[in-house]
């Protein structure tokens, strides 16, 4: 179960309290107005901006204070997912271990990982040699191998198309699905998280509200999110 | 030397701290190499400085000798910077709006001075200008008398030889930061070269020309090398060429204390005037393109561009092609002192460099990440600093504990990497800033730590800007006279001390055949590491 316990985040002027859980291996998708601190709370969540007040834990284990890269998290960010230089064997080899060599059986698994999103055969390849779809695929084969407890998503397919979107979702529900791992997902658009998250999580007026399943809500939003949806969306 | 540092950003800093105390945002690599690195610079530029004042006994304050250093180092660095920007301005105008073969080859030899071991341009230049040079010779075929190029104009010549591509370059850049859309508008409303002049390019110049002028003014100020071949004589003297007489003459370290503290106190003024005012980059790219003009499509426009084009590239290539053309001959029958004072300078230069790499590859990457006010220090500092200062300083130290020709060449080494630093900083730190914000997150999340991320993040992304940061370092080591000629005894020298040596001599032969070898040694290393640095390395 993830917790945070009475968390205030401070971004300049802007502040944001949170003060919720979310269950061990729940899809969720975080949606309100853009502006409202959505990326914010990921950044906390992952380790960048530290909080200013309250905890943070992670099945009832304090990791407040934790760097990032110790923390049980994966993040994909909006860009710069992947370090242009490096191929793309070494740039999932780096989820396993970012500072020493792999061993055989670990290089082993970066193959499989490449192999599982669909990039067999690509592991000399360049970020810069691969279309939009095919470096989001390459991101979550890094993300498969880091094997972490939590998977945040900042948006990292907002520049790729509907079809392709829906494509890396479908990906990602599975490869979180296999893993038993938690989502948190950054999302724009409603039919992001009807497609794969399982409930929903408003942040909206300086505050994060507690999950809600997602049908529920989209159907029938509070104020604040019938506000940012604008007309109903059906189903 | 264009503006070497930023101006301190982030002015709604303090409201920020204001708040409760909260740990810093995670950071791929640690601060303090950084800070270690930039205190341990400031202490040898202040220590050093200290350490002369300590030693200078009272006696001997402010007297008339040292009036004239002063009056002379003020006035020579006033003449080179009027000149130096005066004569660019046409130069850079004609370059802004004329299209020719050659033009990029030009404008990048415009960067060569930056790398040209003084005592090379000098011969050249008296080769050229000299009493029995080829313009002396020109005159005498008229019945016409030669050409004194020793004293102040001799000295304002060498600055301009300097100064003028680097004017050149800040001027021409102002000139190409001027949207091309406005050029369009104003070709539309048919305005004309006069109407030209007042609508764009005036004020442009008056937002350039003040820290051009500044920035060579502060350059100027330290003159030594120039001072030493050219000037000399109580009427040609400039503080620091005062300090190192007062030193190696004299040994009156009172004296040299007295001067230093006034050379100080100058540059550091100066320095704090260069940085205040906005310049741009001066060793950067991006000066290739041509402005496309509407006006100037005259026959008497076009010749006025072709005469000063033409006699910038003559100004600054007649005096290394001298230095060629004089030099070749000798070059394979070099005496032995020649090799082995090579041999040293580019031991020198060797150690220059690597210590160079210690201290700004973390200081850049302090600076990236958010320290801002490193960069500030070390810009002043290094633009403040004087190399003679920090000799003297040095050998105070030194002398109670050991023979300071014994560490004349260590001692060296270090000054010269104080003197590249600024550049250093301002080629690494942009880049630095860039590879941080792309790239640091990322690794954060991956948990890449330091050794890991300087390996495999900064090291590939930033190896073309350390190559050419080392060439720099390099090609300026080798061609520094400057400190070694207070801590050499007779037997150690470095080739440009070799040369001076030569000069004295009055082997002027073998000095210029020397001369070649040093630039042909200067250019080498800089070609080597900036081409090693860019060899297959990702744009």
């Amino acid at each position: 179960m993830l917790k945070l316990d009475a968390v205030t985040l401070q971004k300049g002027d802007f502040r944001l309290q949170a003060d919720l859980q979310i269950a061990a291996g729940a899809q969720v998708a975080v949606i309100g107005p853009s502006g409202a601190g959505k990326s914010t709370l990921l950044e906390a969540i992952a380790g960048f901006l530290p909080a200013r007040d309250g905890r943070i834990l992670w099945r009832g284990q304090d990791i407040t204070a934790l760097p990032p890269g110790q923390r049980p998290v994966a993040m994909l960010f909006q860009d710069g997912n992947l370090f242009p230089h490096l191929t793309l064997r070494q740039n999932v080899g780096l989820g396993i271990d970012a500072n020493r060599r792999l061993s055989a059986a670990q290089a082993e698994a970066v193959t499989a990982a490449l192999a599982r999103v669909g990039l067999a055969g690509m592991e000399e390849r360049r970020p810069a040699d691969l279309s939009g779809g095919q470096q989001s695929r390459a991101a979550l084969a890094r993300v498969l191998v880091q094997g972490r407890d939590l998977l945040l998503l900042d948006e990292p397919f907002a520049a790729l198309g509907p079809a392709l979107k829906a494509e890396m979702l479908d990906l990602v529900a599975e490869i979180v699905t296999e893993k038993g791992a938690t989502l948190l997902m950054v999302s724009h658009d409603p039919q992001d998280a009807r497609r794969i998250a399982t409930e929903v999580v408003l942040v909206a007026d300086g505050h994060v509200y507690p999950p809600s399943p997602t049908a529920e809500i989209l159907d029938n939003p509070p104020p604040a999110l019938r506000a940012y949806l604008g007309a109903p969306t059906g189903s | 030397m264009a503006a070497r540092a930023q101006p301190v950003g982030g002015t709604g800093r303090a409201a920020h701290r204001a708040a409760a105390p909260r740990p810093d945002a995670p950071r791929p690599v640690a601060i303090w190499p950084g800070t270690c690195a930039a205190l341990g610079v400031a202490l040898l530029v202040l220590g050093t400085l200290a350490a002369v004042a300590m030693r200078a006994e009272g006696g001997s304050g402010f007297g008339p000798s040292e009036a004239s250093a002063l009056r002379f180092t003020l006035i020579q660095a006033s003449l080179s910077a009027v000149f130096s920007v005066g004569l660019a301005i046409p130069v850079a105008r004609a370059l802004a709006r004329r299209r020719f073969a050659g033009r990029r080859v030009l404008i990048t030899l415009l960067g060569a001075p930056f790398i040209l071991p003084v005592i090379v341009a000098i011969l050249g230049l008296l080769a050229v200008f000299g009493r029995s040079g080829w313009i002396s010779g020109a005159l005498g075929a008229f019945g016409l008398d030669p050409l004194r190029i020793y004293g102040l104009h001799g000295v304002v010549i060498a600055h301009v030889f300097f100064n003028l591509p680097l004017a050149t370059r800040l001027i021409l850049q102002g000139w190409q930061e001027i949207p091309a859309e406005r050029f369009r508008l104003a070709a539309q409303l048919n305005a004309g070269p006069g109407a030209m002049w007042h609508l764009l390019e005036a004020p442009m110049l008056r937002r350039i020309l003040p820290g051009a002028m500044a920035v060579i003014f502060a350059i100027c100020l330290s003159s030594f090398a120039v001072a030493l071949t050219l000037g000399g004589g109580p009427k040609a003297t400039t503080l620091e060429l005062a300090i190192y007489q007062a030193f190696h003459f004299d040994f009156d370290l009172g004296r040299a204390a007295v001067l230093s503290t006034v050379q100080l106190g100058l540059t550091v003024v100066a320095a704090v005037l260069a940085l205040r005012v906005p310049v741009g980059e001066g060793v950067g790219a991006g000066l290739d393109r041509a402005v496309v003009r509407w006006d100037a499509t005259g026959r008497s426009a076009t010749l006025l561009d072709v005469v000063w084009i033409g006699f910038a590239t003559l100004f600054l290539m007649l005096p290394l092609l001298a230095v060629l053309v004089a030099g070749a001959p000798g070059l394979l029958s070099l005496p032995a002192p020649v090799w082995s004072a090579a041999w040293v300078s580019v031991q020198v230069a060797a150690l220059s460099t690597g210590l160079l790499l210690l201290v700004a590859l973390p200081l850049s990457a302090s600076i990236a990440l958010g320290r801002r006010q490193l960069g500030e220090i070390a810009g002043i500092l290094g633009l403040a600093a004087s190399p003679l200062v920090i000799g003297t300083g040095l050998f105070v130290l030194i002398y109670p504990v050991a023979s300071p020709a014994h560490v004349a060449l260590p001692v060296t080494a270090l000054v010269n990497m104080v003197m590249a630093l600024p550049f250093a900083l301002r080629i690494l730190v942009p880049r630095m800033q860039q590879v941080m914000q792309q790239n640091a997150r990322l690794a954060l999340a991956l948990n890449m730590r330091g050794p890991a991320f300087w390996r495999r993040v900064i090291w590939p992304r930033c190896r073309a800007q350390i190559g050419f940061a080392a060439g720099l370092t390099a090609a300026l080591s080798l061609g520094d006279l400057g400190v070694v000629a207070l801590f050499a005894d007779p037997e150690t020298a470095t080739l440009p001390l070799q040369v001076y040596r030569l000069m004295g001599a009055y082997r002027m032969e073998a000095a210029q055949a020397a001369a070649l070898l040093l630039f042909i040694l200067s250019m080498g290393a800089f070609w080597l590491l900036d081409r090693g640095g860019k060899f297959h390395a990702e744009a």
